[in-house]
């Protein structure tokens, strides 16, 4: 039977197993939203606030759940606003299906009323893309962008239909079963044999692990060979919540801002097994130093990330599931004491460290030069401020394991990624390559249509980007708490500013009057705020009563770092650990 | 070819868009290209490109991983040029005056060149060959009056029963 192609979509995105889409229509998507009006029973569309919060969302989505995410836009400016939500789903390796509108094809190339070529747009952000010229070729061409988006090292994918394609008839017939991923790469038996030697060899070993670990599903094959190595293990910000923050041997974040005891405990090591990460500037710093001590053994799916960064001593492409099932035979139970030892000890030094920053932070009364509020417009002393990592702690005590922790980027992204207690994968989702502010909304709400509670950890600076979303969580009306570290600065910005450019806050003061709490509510949603710790729990309480949205505005020192951190471009010999 | 030249055969997809993949991936990486060429095959579904540039053994391997996550792109080689036929076609508009005649036309012979068009102010002239065969012929017609010339940038084969496949 002849159906239209805006149905063909639809049902093809039925038969691939999606039941969410985020979108937001316009005029060369009618045929297509006119479709999803008469199969609302069989697929859900959210509508966002701007077709970025949809991108975000699609990506939030399929973190937090494993499967694409999808997103449909109009042409020319809609499918431009998605353009920051499919690079920052590139630069994570977060598999997505992009649908856009086009002009009919007989007006492409004419500059048409909102035509853009967005497959030429988004080329350098997509695993890859199509334009769908012809009806008969729509409904694979959909079944290859999900079969690309999903295979090997996930990613993004555009679809561009334009009107005409949408509108014209062809036969469909729908297949039993989504599509598969194109069949895994599987690692060389003899590499790994020479890995397990290297492993044997080295008298410090060290897992070092990134976002691969989740897409691959590889938790436990982590554990477990850190087990029997005797190895501590450090990831990426990508790597996080992979394994359990608790687990003895994981010592937490590596790169710019990882956590003392697991930095220096890399840079001790004598072997680093690298699963699943791609070396990226944030996580290496000076390249020629970060592996001046160390040989690098980097397993990944994706081959061009073998040397691409780093030139490591053995490289193996291979889905990392099988390649650590394969090596853990390989290998003996193996004790290192005295690397155990010592890797107490760095705890301990963590430990100690966190604990006099703290004495010395509620000792010293901050000025702020530059700004009134909200620090010194509270008249709250500095022993009763809220401490963000005591914002994150009073959260985490109230959040159940199965709820998503979303972050915007900034100052309160490093924070939750430090302090954090993650249990179980997929339950952080953060914009660690792109580094996108604003994507956190967008990501939250993705997150909440998986009926598990999202929470939004971010900044007055991250929020004000998106904070249009806050209509579409009010409509959707599905647990997301989202709490504001509310500085009244761009606090990383201005962190550099303050240590590598004298100090000169230049634009990142924002000294807003915006009333968030008051913003919430015109939105629909309940907010209140938090000056000090009390309040704070008083909040959260409410807010984790309610299932729906809720709004913290908690407020932070202008004058909080974000510590350890290495400069850019600088190693572990740099590292800075106070401020004064 | 030069020292740390390298020449790519590549089997993609004959599909639109193909060319700006390709091309795009050396501009947004950081590569660079000193040469590309594409054309039709033996098969309607692919084209086949040449790619020509510098650099050294992991600039090559990199440029390699990279064309080979390209969704269209379904086979690439590196070519030995010890073993590999290159071919550049060259068509060159000299000068023609009666003074120089009679020296264009003996160059013309000496490099098997071939005059394709013939007027009373003009020559063009047809040239196939290797690379540097084709700058030496240019550099000699130099002194007589290049008017305009346009070059194709070299395609390449390998030698015997090597072949570049799609099967992927």
């Amino acid at each position: 039977m002849k159906i239209s192609g805006a149905k063909i979509v639809v049902e093809t995105l039925i038969e691939q197993g999606i039941d969410t889409v985020f979108g937001y229509p316009g005029g060369q998507v009618l045929s297509l939203f006119d479709e999803l009006y008469q199969c609302s029973d069989r697929i859900n569309h959210i509508l966002t606030a701007h077709e970025q919060g949809a991108a975000h969302a699609a990506d939030g989505y399929a973190r937090a759940t494993g499967k694409v995410g999808v997103c449909i836009a109009t042409s020319g400016p809609g499918a431009t606003n998605l353009v920051t939500g499919i690079a920052t789903a590139y630069l994570d390796s977060i598999p997505m299906v992009a649908i856009t509108g086009n002009v009919p094809t007989s007006i492409i190339g004419r500059d048409s009323f909102q035509e853009v070529d967005i497959v030429g747009v988004t080329m350098p952000i997509t695993k890859h893309n199509f334009i769908v010229k012809d009806i008969r070729e729509l409904a694979d061409t959909l079944r290859s962008a999900f079969k690309i988006a999903k295979s090997g090292r996930p990613g993004p994918v555009l679809v561009d239909i334009p009107k005409d394609v949408q509108v014209a008839q062809w036969d469909f017939e729908p297949k039993k079963d989504p599509v598969r991923p194109y069949p895994l790469k599987f690692a060389s038996e003899l590499k790994l044999k020479q890995a397990a030697e290297m492993i044997k060899a080295s008298k410090r070993p060290y897992i070092y692990f990134g976002g691969g670990i989740i897409s691959g599903k590889a938790s436990a094959e982590i554990i477990e060979l850190a087990e029997k190595i005797s190895a501590p293990i450090g990831c990426t910000l990508m790597g996080l919540s992979a394994i359990p923050k608790d687990d003895p041997r994981f010592l937490g974040m590596n790169g710019m801002h990882g956590q003392f005891a697991s930095s220096i405990a890399l840079d001790e090591a004598d072997l680093v097994v690298a699963l699943g990460a791609r070396f990226s500037d944030r996580a290496t710093g000076d390249k020629k130093r970060f592996n001046k001590n160390f040989s690098i053994i980097h397993i990944d799916i994706d081959s061009a990330e073998l040397d691409k960064n780093i030139t490591s001593d053995l490289t193996i492409q291979g889905d990392i599931k099988d390649s650590l099932y394969r090596l853990l035979p390989m290998l003996e139970k193996t004790e290192r004491p005295d690397w155990d030892k010592r890797i107490a000890e760095l705890r301990e030094e963590e430990l100690r460290r966190l604990e006099s920053a703290y004495v010395s932070k509620k000792d010293f009364e901050k000025k702020c030069e530059n700004c009134t509020k909200p620090c010194s417009m509270t008249g709250i002393p500095a022993e009763n401020r809220l401490d963000p990592y005591a914002i994150i702690d009073i959260i985490s005590e109230k959040a159940g394991e199965n709820d998503i922790i979303v972050t915007d980027v900034g100052q309160h992204q490093m924070w939750t990624a430090q302090r954090y207690p993650f249990k179980k994968p997929r339950t952080f989702l953060t914009s660690g390559g792109l580094g996108t502010m604003g994507y956190g909304m967008g990501a939250a709400i993705g997150a909440a249509t998986t009926g598990k509670r999202s929470i939004l950890f971010t900044g007055d600076g991250s929020f004000g980007m998106n904070l249009n979303e806050l209509a579409t969580a009010a409509v959707q009306n599905t647990p997301l708490v989202v709490v504001i570290m509310n500085n009244g600065v761009l606090g990383m910005v201005r962190q550099w500013q303050t240590l590598f450019f004298n100090k000169h806050y230049s634009n990142t003061t924002l000294n807003r009057p915006t009333d968030f709490v008051k913003l919430a509510e015109a939105f629909g949603v309940k907010a209140s705020r938090a000056f000090t710790a009390e309040e704070l729990e008083k909040a959260a309480a409410e807010a984790f009563s309610e299932n729906r949205p809720y709004l913290i505005d908690c407020a932070v020192d202008c004058n909080e770092f974000v510590l350890p951190m290495l400069p850019p471009g600088g190693s572990i010999d740099d590292i800075i650990t106070e401020i004064k | 070819m030069q020292n740390n030249q390298y020449v790519i055969g590549a089997i993609v997809s004959n599909i639109s868009g193909v060319l700006s993949r390709v091309s795009g991936m050396f501009t947004r990486r950081g590569f660079n290209i000193d040469c590309l060429t594409v054309g039709e095959t033996e098969s309607a579904e692919f084209s086949r490109i040449t790619v020509v540039f510098h650099g050294d053994e992991d600039i090559k391997d990199k440029i390699i991983k990279q064309l080979e996550k390209l969704h269209d792109v379904k086979e690439v080689e590196v070519l030995d040029p010890q073993e590999t036929v290159i071919r550049e076609l060259l068509l060159i508009k000299v000068r023609n005056t009666p003074q120089t005649r009679q020296d264009i036309m003996t160059a013309v012979e000496i490099f098997r060149s071939k005059i394709v068009d013939y007027s009373p102010t003009a020559l063009v002239c047809e040239l196939t060959g290797e690379t540097s065969k084709i700058n030496a012929f240019i550099d000699l017609m130099k002194p007589y009056g290049i008017m305009e010339m346009c070059r194709t940038g070299i395609v390449a084969i390998e030698r015997g029963d090597n072949c570049l496949t799609t099967e992927r």
